[in-house]
């Protein structure tokens, strides 16, 4: 410890240190559990994903057998793996795009003064505390092309239903369906918040400005928005590669790979076809796609904070 | 009931009064037309899994459909019921979310009290070690924890189910964002009076942090209730299987023949927590919004 300026008595200082280290262990022995769980179940599976990716092993065999970057260049050679990847872009672009424009409309009508807004918000965030296994469920029978409700939707504009589930085409924009169903209301009470969070004197100075409605939105509430929005986009995207149970449930990546995005494959190679090599590639891969875009974000929060 | 999301009573950005006298009538009414359709877009598909689940099995597979039950029947409940073991299902999704909600709730309150109240050397870099630890997704690690549950002969078994998923570090967060924001003269004046570090804990942190606790807490529940692929790794045997596990399996044996029963054992999992949700809508709501609005 270093010596204070004033010369305290010995008895005081031993007192201070005491009670000092005390403090520095109550602070260990209340952090350590919850460190030592993330050090068993979080960091070290990211060490043992990366160790992984560089053997060839099929989970029964006792020696693991190293093969260096073979497992990488395998992948990066897999034409599936592209189309995975495709997938996954897709499925993360269709919903994020999709929540997040449906969103924003549906945020600004029930920002307006409508009567019974209070019960539309609850309505529409509903379905994001619900499980997705089970809401994948509920959808597979509304999907159902005879006896399903979507089909009787379509029927009243004389469309035939898809048979959306097993159909190569439809089964992509039928998950992301779900998958925009479930999210939109988290999306609604996000612009909500980022609504309220834009000054009324911005609103006042642009009436004063002579702004009509739509100058307004387009010079005040845009602009306003946009921080949320970003954040949002981000946190959408990172929802929907970590997106798991819709997919199982509703079309276990099928038909043939059709919807099979990256967490799916993971999920496939490890536990489907046990090869520990290339699970461990998708999962660093998955991890630093994921990374960059927390980065991205972190960086630009970081920004907003700093030069705002 | 309370209603209401944070955003009652905060100053409704259109309901200027420029605006309202501006305001046709028409423009009114398409509001309404917009917001009902979107309701009823969002809304229909728990109205048709409701309606189904009290259909006759002849009713559901016969067109056109129906928007009501013609002879309105429970025999889908009893029959889900008997179908597959959802007492036991139930039984497992509570142990497995109280528990495991409950540890959270205790790592997060401990380790957020240290974070926010206690003086350690560098203890930003503990910070940033949780904060590496959000971004590790637990989705990517089940390849590893599969292989460290079964070593541990933990497959199958509720701890297997709870622990690899009971630190927490969002929630830490959360909580120490409410610890830093209490009135820090009332936890000086505590200590003054010579309360250790536990005892302020419990009697002036925790009370009037507990909003924020509850919020925490709430999102744990939802989170672990609805929790799908790592109960789906680790357990193998129908008894240790949670709700949204089982609605998978009856769906798989029963789905296309019967939905009917589907749809109502479908609802022993949505009910619950709808329930939960409309008790504490406010809660709930704040919580998921409170990373993305600073202050």
């Amino acid at each position: 410890m270093a010596s204070p300026p004033r010369q305290p008595t010995i008895a005081r200082r031993s007192l201070a240190a005491r009670r000092n280290r005390g403090e520095h262990l109550l602070f260990i022995a209340l952090l350590a559990p919850n460190l030592l769980l993330f050090a068993v179940f979080t960091y070290w599976p990211l060490l043992y994903n990366l160790y992984l990716s560089f053997v060839s092993w099929n989970f029964l065999r006792p020696r693991k057998i190293w093969v260096g970057l073979e497992n990488y260049a395998f992948i990066a050679s897999d034409r599936q793996f592209w189309q995975i990847v495709a997938n996954t872009a897709i499925f993360a672009l269709g919903s994020v795009g999709l929540t997040l424009s449906l969103g924003l409309a549906i945020a600004l009508l029930v920002n307006q003064p409508l009567r019974g807004r209070d019960a539309a918000r609850a309505v529409i965030f509903s379905p994001v505390v619900l499980s997705g296994a089970v809401i994948a469920v509920v959808w597979t029978y509304i999907f159902d092309p005879r006896y399903g409700l979507l089909a009787q939707v379509l029927g009243w504009a004389s469309i035939a239903s898809p048979d959306w589930l097993v159909d190569k085409f439809w089964a992509m924009p039928a998950v992301v369906l779900v998958y925009v169903w479930k999210n939109i209301g988290y999306a609604v009470v996000i612009y909500l918040a980022g609504l309220r969070s834009i000054p009324r004197e911005l609103y006042d100075a642009a009436l004063v400005d002579g702004a009509g409605p739509w100058a307004r939105f387009r010079h005040v509430t845009i602009p306003g928005l946009s921080p949320i929005a970003f954040f949002l986009s981000i946190t959408s995207v990172l929802t929907c590669f970590q997106s798991f149970d819709i997919v199982k449930v509703l079309t276990d990546g099928g038909p043939a790979i059709a919807t099979t995005t990256l967490i799916y494959r993971l999920y496939d190679l490890g536990f489907v076809s046990y090869s520990a090599g290339e699970a461990g590639v998708v999962a660093i891969v998955l991890f630093l796609i994921m990374l960059l875009l927390t980065l991205v974000q972190l960086r630009y929060i970081e920004q907003r904070v700093t030069y705002a | 009931m309370r209603d209401a999301l944070p955003l009652d009573g905060a100053p409704v950005v259109s309901a200027h009064p420029a605006d309202r006298a501006s305001r046709s009538l028409p423009l009114t009414l398409l509001g309404y037309a917009a917001l009902i359709l979107a309701v009823v877009a969002i809304g229909m598909p728990l109205y048709w899994t409701v309606i189904a689940s009290f259909k006759q099995t002849r009713e559901i597979y016969s067109i056109p459909v129906t928007w009501f039950p013609a002879q309105p029947t429970v025999e889908n409940y009893f029959k889900a019921w008997a179908g597959a073991p959802f007492g036991r299902y139930y039984l497992n999704s509570l142990i497995t979310t109280i528990v495991g909600s409950a540890a959270e709730v205790f790592f997060a309150t401990t380790s957020a009290y240290a974070l926010a109240l206690l003086r350690f050397p560098r203890k930003e870099l503990i910070f940033v070690l949780l904060l590496t630890a959000l971004m590790i997704p637990a989705e990517i690690t089940i390849v590893p924890n599969y292989l460290t549950i079964a070593a541990l002969g933990w497959t199958n078994t509720y701890q297997g189910i709870i622990v690899p998923g009971a630190s927490v570090a969002f929630g830490t967060f959360l909580l120490r964002q409410a610890f830093r924001s209490l009135p820090y003269e009332v936890i000086e004046a505590a200590r003054v009076d010579g309360a250790g570090q536990l005892r302020v804990l419990f009697s002036v942190v925790l009370p009037m942090a507990q909003p924020a606790l509850v919020t925490m807490a709430l999102l744990s529940v939802v989170g672990k209730w609805n929790d799908f692929l790592w109960p789906l790794l680790v357990t193998n045997t129908s008894d240790m299987r949670t709700l949204p596990i089982g609605i998978y399996w009856l769906r798989n044996q029963e789905g296309v023949t019967d939905w009917g029963v589907v749809m109502a054992g479908s609802l022993f999992l949505i009910v619950p927590m709808l329930l939960v949700f409309l008790l504490a809508q406010r809660s709930i709501v704040e919580g998921m919004t409170a990373g993305a609005v600073k202050g």
